[in-house]
Order: structure tokens, then C-alpha cells, then sequence
């Protein structure tokens, strides 16, 4: 197995990831997207550690790691949407514009 | 001596195809206009990534995928699609106003990951051998060298289900 095969698909796969997170609107699907992302550094590991023959197989365990990572941050992430759910009754990441700063500052205010 | 390029080998094919498969329906994913339908091709998209992973001889590592992402991430997914009224039809806005923004950037990153990777590894060729990735050698792997790590992620883990339970409960209220 040429080592460029699995590297080539996971470099597109984080590539549509950083797409969706930057594109989509609706917060689970960003969420979906950051999955795909941690999916293309996990095909990552698994063809280094095959490729490099670690003794400790530090690249699959780490794959390993990852995924329950990932699972943890599903759920806190989830969680945290419905959250936002309740108090807000949106989930559009347009739309919650708490935090940010105010498009026009008011006059006066400067000082 | 590593073989040239081409002609793949037969495990060579069945990581493209799959590899394919996966990368249409994380596309698919990214780009679908109903809600649902995304969560159903994320499990396309795992799925093939499973097979990748047993053709890369990674067993283990490729039924974990299955049972943890396939059954547990794209369930809660789901949960969250349910539970936040989602539209189940098709919908207009998923998608926010910077895309051309969004497709640049990824175009981008895209261009630069694959010419590195491409250039950096045309020479690598990994033998692939079976049993590499099988329970036994992921257990003893883990449990004789990453037994720390593994003890920390299991605390990390009960956090986060607490985190859960405390962020999701409704009853508590500010202190006055």
C-alpha cells in the first residue's frame, strides 16, 4: 500500500471538513463537519503507524484515543446546542451574535 | 524496492473505492439541503472510513469506528437533530451567507495539503502485513504502554457525562 493513497484521501477529507465548519449555518452540522475532520487525522495515524511499524503502536492507540475524544466531545457539544436551544430557540450560528461586537458602535461611546 | 504507482495492487483498489465512496458522502454531507439526510451520509461516510481501516489491516481500530461513530456519534447526532425541531424536510437556509468564502478557503487548504502530502510521501510504500492491528496486539499495546493515558481518558470520559447531564438539566436555577 503506497502510503500517498490514504494520505491523499485524508487531505481531501479534512478539506470538505473546514468547508462545512466555515459554510453551514445550522450549529449540529458544524459539528458534523468537525467529525469529519477528526476522521481524516485518524486515517492519518492508522496509514503512519502501518507505514512507520511503531513498537508501542502508537498510532492506532492513538486513533483509539481519538474517537472516544470525539465521542466526549459530541456529547458535550450536543448538550451545549440544546442549551443554546432553550434559551434562544435558534441554533443558527448567524443569528447568535451575543458575543460579538456591535456592528455600529453608538456615538459618544468612543471614550 | 517499493512497486510503482501503477499499476495499484488489488488492496491498492479496494482503499480508492472506498476512499471514493467516503469522500462523496462527506461531500454529500457538506452540501445536502435536508437535515436528516446529512446525518445518514456521515454514516456513508464511516462506514467506508471502517473499510479503509481494515484494508489498511487495522481491525480493531475499524470495529470501534463502527461502534462508536456508526452507532453512538451519528445516534446522538440525530437525538440533536430531534430534539432541536429540525425541519425533516428539505430546508433553504443550511447554509450561512459566506460559502464562496467558505469553498476559497477549502479549495485552498485542499491544494496545499495534497501538493505537500503528495510531493513529501510519492516514494513511501508500507508492506502491509495482517494481525498488525488485531485485538490482541491493540490490547497488550494499550494496556502494557498506554495504561496511563487509557486511565485519564476514562476520567475524561466520566467528566463529560456529567458535563452533559449538568448542561441538559433544566431544574437548576440561577442563585438569586
Amino acid at each position: 500500500m503506497h502510503v500517498v493513497y490514504p494520505v491523499v484521501v485524508a487531505a481531501l477529507l479534512f478539506s470538505i471538513g473546514v468547508y462545512g465548519v466555515l459554510a453551514r449555518r445550522n450549529t449540529i452540522l458544524v459539528l458534523m463537519s468537525v467529525e469529519l475532520m477528526l476522521n481524516a487525522v485518524n486515517l492519518n495515524l492508522v496509514a503512519f503507524d502501518v507505514w512507520l511499524r511503531d513498537v508501542l503502536h502508537g498510532g492506532q492507540v492513538l486513533t483509539l484515543f481519538v474517537i472516544v475524544i470525539a465521542a466526549a466531545e459530541v456529547g458535550i457539544g450536543l448538550a451545549i446546542v440544546l442549551a443554546v436551544y432553550r434559551n434562544r430557540r435558534t441554533i443558527d450560528l448567524d443569528r447568535l451574535r451575543e458575543l460579538g461586537e456591535p456592528v455600529e458602535p453608538p456615538v459618544g461611546d468612543r471614550g | 524496492m517499493s512497486p510503482g504507482l501503477w499499476p495499484p495492487s488489488a488492496q491498492e483498489v479496494v482503499f480508492l473505492l472506498l476512499g471514493v465512496v467516503a469522500v462523496g458522502a462527506a461531500l454529500l454531507v457538506v452540501t445536502t439541503r435536508q437535515l436528516v439526510h446529512a446525518a445518514l451520509w456521515l454514516v456513508a461516510c464511516f462506514g467506508a472510513l471502517a473499510g479503509c481501516y481494515l484494508v489498511l489491516t487495522a481491525e480493531f481500530v475499524a470495529w470501534v469506528q463502527v461502534l462508536i461513530y456508526v452507532g453512538a456519534v451519528v445516534v446522538l447526532l440525530l437525538f440533536g437533530i430531534m430534539l432541536t425541531r429540525a425541519p425533516i424536510g428539505r430546508s433553504a437556509d443550511l447554509d450561512s451567507g459566506n460559502r464562496v468564502v467558505a469553498l476559497v478557503v477549502a479549495v485552498a487548504t485542499a491544494g496545499v495539503l495534497v501538493s505537500v502530502v503528495v510531493a513529501g510521501f510519492r516514494e513511501a510504500y508500507a508492506p502491509l502485513r495482517p494481525g498488525d492491528g488485531a485485538a490482541q496486539t491493540m490490547g497488550g499495546a494499550i494496556f502494557r504502554n498506554w495504561v496511563l493515558p487509557f486511565e485519564a481518558l476514562s476520567v475524561l470520559l466520566l467528566a463529560a457525562l456529567i458535563g452533559a447531564i449538568v448542561l441538559s438539566r433544566t431544574d437548576i436555577k440561577a442563585v438569586e
